[in-house]
């Protein structure tokens, strides 16, 4: 069984799951009964300046009836006084030594304040600090959160003052609404942040309720735009995460990443820690399904593992960073087609109306005597399930002309039923990079770029 | 339950609830959204089934509504008596290795939203100046019906029974279709701007003659005639079918349901009587049929849901005489029978065994085999094939000007709501290129 333990930044748990700082983490009562469930640790919901919330503070994204793909928030920090957190911290920290306890911090951008709070934490007994500079809504309207965040330089000040502080190791957590995530994250490194974590929420408004006209979630007829979070996020948060584990100073600085941003299941764990995160904060799954998560996060990221010959938590991480490529230097002769699996189609013709109306138009419609037919071309006096049946027409791809843009491969319900199946393209391996550097007209001309497909053989339908 | 059963109207309030809400959001969510979907194909009024499935998911049940009426006027019938299995349903890509969508009851969602908020079809075409009489007030003549009157032409139904709807009305049993849902529907092509003369007999109290006089085009939709007879002694102490289901919908209190019940056929309409006897307090029903299970001609779902309800099936039994006793049926006497050679019907023929008697205790006898072809060809002098009348592909007769649709013409395939739908459809749209000497839109909304 693989060994799910991590020590991130000096910061020990028994499995890679920590609750990220948010509501699930708000009292001790909720810290000690997530632990009860198993998760590895808890990033305390961020403790700070004094606070008072509204009602309707959270609204979600929906899609059909698939309930929060993405929630969306305006809670602030902590409510609770200040001195109840840090008790019930280091009640909690007493009783559970081998879990990972780090407390989440925001308060003024004053270096008396941010002394003073990491003194406070330090004396709880925790094991690390979280540098909460994204929360995008409410605090940072006070010159917290996201203000700082957004501001590489003063993500670096703030930080140094407090890793002046600090004995404990301290986590720098970025905010997403920012254009290029690695430059607050390289102003970590430089103020000697212990690690960073990513991401916080998104700026977001869910929705306008069309009865009301009134915006979703409607607190007193106003709202305004809110952190989302959630799986609607995962590939924003993945991407931010491989560009810092891609970055040269970043990455040579050897800074350990928490990450997170739409953790649900396992296998987003696993896609986390393949591109660079040594440790995980997860929130808006286990607000929708609870603590009790933990288990199969734990059991089928192990059961990967063991599948998969990882026998460690540091063994998977970054495993697939060295994939992560530019558009520039990938190959432009590589060439995948679809291909149909007729025996596993169900002929409900998507692929054909997204390939015809939306792409590339390379599908046909076969009729079951093996002529290409015209969709609906079925006599209007025709019906029943044998005729409907067994006069269907199949998609099937016109190989020659499929560009492998792969819309077909997405939009088809079935599994495994439409593969992308590599061709040989006839033509050496080439990238956009070496053609500009080497045959520079090709990138700069059309009548160039014309006789250079001429030449490889290149025809665009 | 005992007092449930006794209760006529609440042992055969219609059997499948509306689907809530939610659960119409969550089945609509399933569908795929076929492209040219198999479905819409299967259903012989075309009815573009993944729109109106979509528009329930995004909560357009108004959109969802239009989009079955564009196709079917009759899609609040449709959606409760159409035989969805071998349909639509039948069709479902989902239906291989998952479970097809239930259109059915998604349509009657729609069907039911529209009802309750009164979201019908209006008419915009400019009158055309024509008018149309239409015979018989079934779902043949109210579809034909209702088209003309989307194409603007004046069409007036008459109906020799006191209510519109025909089998809707009459001849389907409350469990599926209660009556309120045929009469709305008629009264929704009544406000299309169709006249629906009730009591009014064809042949009788009118004359072919005098509507072609009064009228530009004549459409014949009057079914079928009465249940053949048997030719048994006794037979009139039987109970006609469609009569005994005629009862339970228009008066159920008032209909007398044996003890033991007998029911001769073995096709819907007959699993229909069984199951009203068995719903009303019948301890024992069963059905007597003269082949097998394998040549009955009720739907496979229907055979299913009879023996659900406790029906009990005596196959390859000939009914022979009725027993009476002081003047009452006391059993059916039948003779055992051996399948020979197939038949004109390419079923096996049913060949009673001399000497094989045998008697069936009864103290009521249903019959249900089918009805007789159509009189009126005969009467009118038309043309007919295989006893029904004759028609060519748009529906016109061998008289000039006068149509007929529905289960009167149906030589072949199976007689019923959906199919008599689309012939008033596509007769409506044929009378409309005859009259106004232009192609019908394809579509109307």
């Amino acid at each position: 069984m693989a060994d799910l333990r991590i020590n991130f930044a000096g910061i020990k748990s028994p499995n890679p799951f920590w609750l990220a700082s948010a509501p699930p983490t708000n009292s001790g009562a909720q810290v000690h009964k997530a632990f009860e469930a198993g998760w590895g640790g808890a990033v305390w919901k961020t403790i700070g300046a004094p606070v008072l919330n509204v009602s309707n503070r959270y609204g979600a994204w929906h899609h059909g009836r698939q309930r929060m793909l993405a929630i969306n928030n305006v809670e602030l920090i902590s409510d609770r006084p200040i001195e109840i957190n840090l008790r019930e911290i280091a009640e909690v920290k007493r009783e559970w030594p081998d879990r990972a306890v780090i407390v989440s911090a925001m308060v003024d951008s004053k270096p008396e304040a941010w002394r003073e709070i990491v003194e406070r934490i330090e004396d709880t007994g925790a094991d690390g600090i979280e540098l909460n500079y994204g929360c995008p809504h409410g605090m940072s309207e006070r010159g917290m959160g996201s203000a700082i965040g957004q501001v590489p330089e003063y993500c670096e000040r703030i930080t140094r003052w407090v890793m002046e502080a600090a004995t404990i190791p301290v986590i720098m957590k970025l905010t997403p609404n920012i254009t290029n995530i690695v430059l607050p994250a390289r102003a970590g490194v430089a103020a000697g942040a212990n690690a960073l974590s990513l991401i916080n929420t998104i700026n977001s408004i869910v929705g306008v309720d069309l009865d009301t006209l009134e915006l979703t979630p409607s607190i007193g007829g106003k709202g305004g735009h809110g952190g989302y979070a959630g799986p609607a996020v995962k590939p924003i948060a993945l991407n931010m995460l491989a560009s810092l584990g891609t970055d040269e100073i970043v990455s040579k600085s050897g800074i350990p990443i928490s990450g997170m941003g739409g953790i649900a299941t396992w296998q987003d764990a696993a896609q986390f820690l393949l591109l660079g995160a040594s440790s995980l904060q997860v929130c808006t799954a286990v607000m929708h399904y609870g603590y009790r998560i933990i288990e199969d996060l734990c059991d089928g990221l192990s059961n990967w593992m063991d599948e998969k010959g990882f026998k460690t938590i540091p063994e998977v991480v970054g495993h697939s960073l060295h994939r992560v490529s530019e558009f520039k230097n990938l190959d432009l002769s590589y060439r995948a087609v679809a291909r149909i699996d007729r025996a596993k189609c169900i002929k409900c013709n998507l692929c054909y109306v997204a390939c015809n109306d939306t792409a590339h138009q390379c599908i046909d419609l076969i009729s079951p005597q093996g002529g290409v037919v015209e969709p609906s071309s079925y006599d209007v006096r025709s019906n029943g399930k044998r005729e409907a049946v067994e006069t269907r027409p199949q998609p099937q791809v016109r190989e020659p002309d499929c560009v492998g843009c792969r819309l077909c491969y997405n939009v088809c319900p079935v599994d495994e039923c439409i593969a992308m199946v590599e061709v040989p393209s006839g033509r050496s391996a080439v990238t956009w990079s070496e053609l500009s550097q080497d045959q520079t007209p090709v990138t700069e001309d059309w009548e160039a770029m014309k006789d250079y497909r001429q030449k490889v053989g290149i025809d665009i339908h | 339950m005992e007092s449930a059963l006794r209760d006529p109207g609440m042992a055969l309030a219609e059997q499948l609830p509306p689907l809530t809400a939610h659960a119409a959001a969550v089945e609509a969510d399933r569908c795929l959204y076929c492209y040219d979907a198999p479905c819409t194909h299967a259903c012989p009024t075309h009815i573009d089934i993944p729109r109106f499935i979509k528009k329930i998911a995004t909560n357009n049940l108004r959109g969802s509504a239009a989009t079955i009426f564009a196709s079917n006027l009759l899609g609040a019938t449709c959606a409760r008596v159409c035989p969805v299995q071998e349909l639509c349903e039948g069709a479902c890509v989902l239906g291989a290795d998952h479970k097809p969508i239930a259109i059915g009851r998604l349509q009657r969602f729609a069907m039911d939203y529209a009802r309750e908020h009164r979201s019908y079809p209006i008419v915009k075409a400019e009158s055309t100046g024509k008018s149309i009489a239409v015979i018989g007030a079934g779902p043949a003549g109210l579809s034909c019906a209702g088209e003309l009157a989307r194409l603007g032409h004046k069409a007036t139904i008459f109906e020799k029974r006191q209510m519109a709807g025909g089998l809707s009305t009459y001849g389907i049993i409350a469990l599926r279709e209660p009556v309120e849902v045929a009469l709305e529907e008629s009264r929704m092509i009544e406000s299309l701007g169709v006249e629906i003369k009730t009591g009014i007999e064809f042949g009788k109290d009118v004359s072919l003659a005098e509507l072609k006089r009064q009228f530009d085009a004549v459409v014949l939709s009057g079914g079928l005639g009465s249940t053949p007879s048997l030719g048994i002694p006794g037979e009139e102490i039987i109970i006609d079918g469609l009569e005994f289901i005629e009862a339970s919908k228009t008066d159920p209190a008032n209909l007398q349901v044996g003890r033991n019940v007998i029911v001769i056929g073995a096709g819907n309409t007959a699993v229909d009587c069984a199951t009203i006897a068995r719903r009303l307090g019948a301890e024992r029903v069963t059905m007597v049929y003269r082949r097998t299970d394998r040549e009955m001609t009720c739907y496979e779902h229907e055979y299913d849901f009879g023996r659900k309800e406790g029906i009990e099936f005596r196959f390859l039994s000939q009914p022979s005489r009725v027993l009476l006793n002081d003047g009452l049926p006391a059993g059916l006497e039948c003779l055992r029978v051996e399948l020979g050679p197939p038949d004109a019907s390419g079923r096996p023929s049913p060949q009673p065994v001399a000497g094989s008697e045998f008697v069936l205790p009864a103290d009521q006898i249903v019959k249900a085999v089918g009805q007789n072809k159509p009189v009126l060809a005969a009467l009118l002098g038309l043309e007919t094939r295989k006893g029904f009348i004759a028609v060519d592909s748009v529906f016109q007769t061998s008289v000039a000007g006068v149509y007929a649709i529905g289960d009167c013409i149906r030589v072949s395939g199976a007689a019923s709501t959906v199919m008599a739908v689309e012939d008033g459809k596509l007769a409506a749209a044929a009378i409309h290129r005859q009259l106004v000497s232009a192609p019908a839109p394809l579509e109307v909304s």
